[in-house]
């Protein structure tokens, strides 16, 4: 059974990579297009690069084909808090640099892609932008779908006679939650695990989901939300202070009293400063090696794609070729995406879980003397 | 470059989406699934403690029935037993008493006969003593002269007196 599932997915993606494929052909061949308007000797070239950072960066409007030369987007609502109060509007007045109500998507190189208010005298500032961007709606689409999924599987849980024993999807999704429960947390938090295995199980599916959903190329799913610093920031915080609020005073002597020779923590208080330095670090490590991972998997994925564009464009011969090739590595790397997909995700929640863990330690050093003294008796 | 600066109204998002979720699964989604995933694993736990309790209660009771039925073997041995040694017995004490019973009557036969020979020889005796006295009276009756003719005459006579004897009891 675990295997049809494990097929299954497979096949979807297969079929998802060649939706993506046939939604990519008129996207990029409009953005060639686009790049024909501006630069009329270089017609046949492709920005790859361009594509690329569109993607991995937030925008205001979700594209997503582009027919005969038409961009098919949904323009997402502008909400932002200029110097003359709220603003709420639609982006789509802001479409191909326009201007209004004294706001405009900068072209400048300072916030090149955000929004930004003009002044009068033609400076640009940024203003308090809560637009709700691709990657704020994809979040609340990801949410909304986490939520969905595990309230069925709660609900399923509720309605039957206790201690029922669930088949099918809940059974699945129960099996995941008890594996990260038992392997993960329970194994790193410690005794008092419970308290802290919703957070975990929240934080391990939140990322498990975005990043899948980040896979699916069709609309609504596909953004970069976990590629993005802004969305594993918030997460490595979350640890941060399920970290530190509920740190023991264990942990806090630890940072600052170590069991460490005196002279480097009295005069100069080296070693608190080092742990002070962890305490920054772990977070900062938690949000690069997410956001890093995830957004080098979109880079690669969307590179092979605009392989096939590049090498058409020098011929159809080669283009042909690199196809083969490009298709073949790109069902490769969907693959493997797949898998960082889960394991970025349950690194994260292994790491969270380690953190808390040693936050919560007790009475190391009781168990410690415990070991020493029968060695001690015996010799 | 602003791939690596965390933008203020995702941040805002984020946070909203992210409190959205762990509010609600935090209360109404994962406790459920794990309680009740606990709770099912107590369950199967203190039902197979009860189902080896059970069994080893019902090893304990075959074999008190195995004793029951070893001890009810014993006591029909040793009944059987009882029983042969019983017939045995009482076979036995038969036998003596008739080897008893059988010495007595040979008994009482001897002394009949003992009896019945005493009274025979009374007999005897007595035509004996007849014949012994018509013996003399014929012996004395013939005078016999000399000695020889006297015995064989005493012989004649005696023949003639256990012939005639003989002819009495015939």
């Amino acid at each position: 059974m675990k295997m049809s599932h494990i097929l299954k997915s497979i096949v979807l993606f297969a079929g998802a990579l060649l939706l993506s494929l046939s939604t990519a052909v008129p996207a990029v061949a409009a953005s060639s297009a686009d790049h024909a308007e501006q630069s009329a000797e270089a017609e046949s070239e492709i920005n790859v690069q361009e594509i690329i950072f569109d993607h991995l960066n937030d925008s205001y409007s979700w594209h997503i084909a582009t027919v005969n030369g038409h961009h098919v987007e949904v323009h997402l609502p502008i909400i932002a808090k200029t110097d003359s109060g709220w603003k709420v509007f639609s982006s789509k007045h802001l479409a191909h640099g326009h201007e209004y109500e004294g706001l405009r998507i900068s072209t400048s190189e300072k916030y090149e892609g955000k929004l930004v208010e003009v002044a009068a005298d033609g400076s640009e500032s940024r203003p308090l932008d809560l637009s709700l961007t691709k990657n704020a709606l994809a979040l609340l689409i990801n949410s909304t779908i986490m939520i969905v999924l595990f309230l069925i599987c709660a609900r399923w849980y509720k309605r039957r006679p206790e201690h029922a024993v669930p088949g099918g999807f809940v059974g699945m999704m129960e099996m995941v939650v008890m594996y990260i429960e038992d392997e993960v947390i329970r194994d790193n938090v410690g005794p008092d695990y419970k308290r802290y295995s919703p957070y975990l199980l929240c934080a391990f599916f939140f990322i498990l989901i975005n990043n899948l959903l980040g896979l699916v190329p069709v609309f609504p799913f596909g953004a970069n939300t976990t590629g993005n610093i802004a969305i594993t920031l918030v997460m490595a915080l979350c640890t941060t202070i399920a970290v530190n609020v509920f740190g023991n005073k264990e942990y806090w002597k630890e940072i600052f009293w170590p069991d460490v020779p005196w002279w480097i923590k009295v005069p100069i208080p080296l070693m608190p400063v080092i742990e002070m330095f962890g305490i920054i670090t772990k977070p900062f490590a938690l949000t690069v090696r997410l956001f890093a991972n995830i957004m080098a998997g979109h880079t690669i994925i969307l590179a092979l794609t605009c392989l096939i564009f590049v090498t058409f464009a020098m011929g159809v011969g080669i283009g042909t070729g690199m196809t083969i090739f490009s298709v073949i590595l790109s069902v490769f790397m969907l693959c493997l995406e797949l898998l960082v997909a889960f394991i970025q995700a349950y690194v994260f929640t292994m790491l969270s879980a380690v953190f808390i863990g040693l936050s919560r330690q007790k009475h190391e050093h009781g168990e410690e003397h415990h070991s020493e003294e029968p060695k001690a008796l015996e010799e | 470059m602003s791939l690596i600066t965390p933008d203020l109204g995702l941040l805002f998002w984020m946070l909203i989406s992210f409190g959205l979720v762990f509010g609600i699964l935090a209360k109404f989604g994962f406790p459920i699934i794990t309680r009740s995933v606990a709770s099912r694993r107590e369950h199967i736990e203190s039902s197979l403690r009860a189902a080896d309790e059970a069994n080893s209660r019902l090893a304990g009771i075959e074999a008190q029935a195995q004793k029951l039925l070893e001890d009810a073997q014993a006591r029909q041995n040793e009944i059987l037993k009882q029983a042969t040694a019983n017939g045995e017995r009482i076979v036995q004490e038969a036998r003596e008493q008739a080897q008893v019973e059988a010495a007595r009557e040979l008994e009482a036969a001897k002394q009949q006969i003992e009896t019945e020979k005493r009274k025979a020889l009374g007999e005897i005796r007595s035509t004996v003593a007849l014949l012994s006295v018509d013996v003399a009276e014929k012996v004395l009756r013939q005078q016999l002269g000399d000695k020889e003719s006297q015995q064989s005459f005493a012989m004649r006579l005696v023949e003639e007196a256990e012939r005639a004897e003989q002819g009495r009891e015939a």
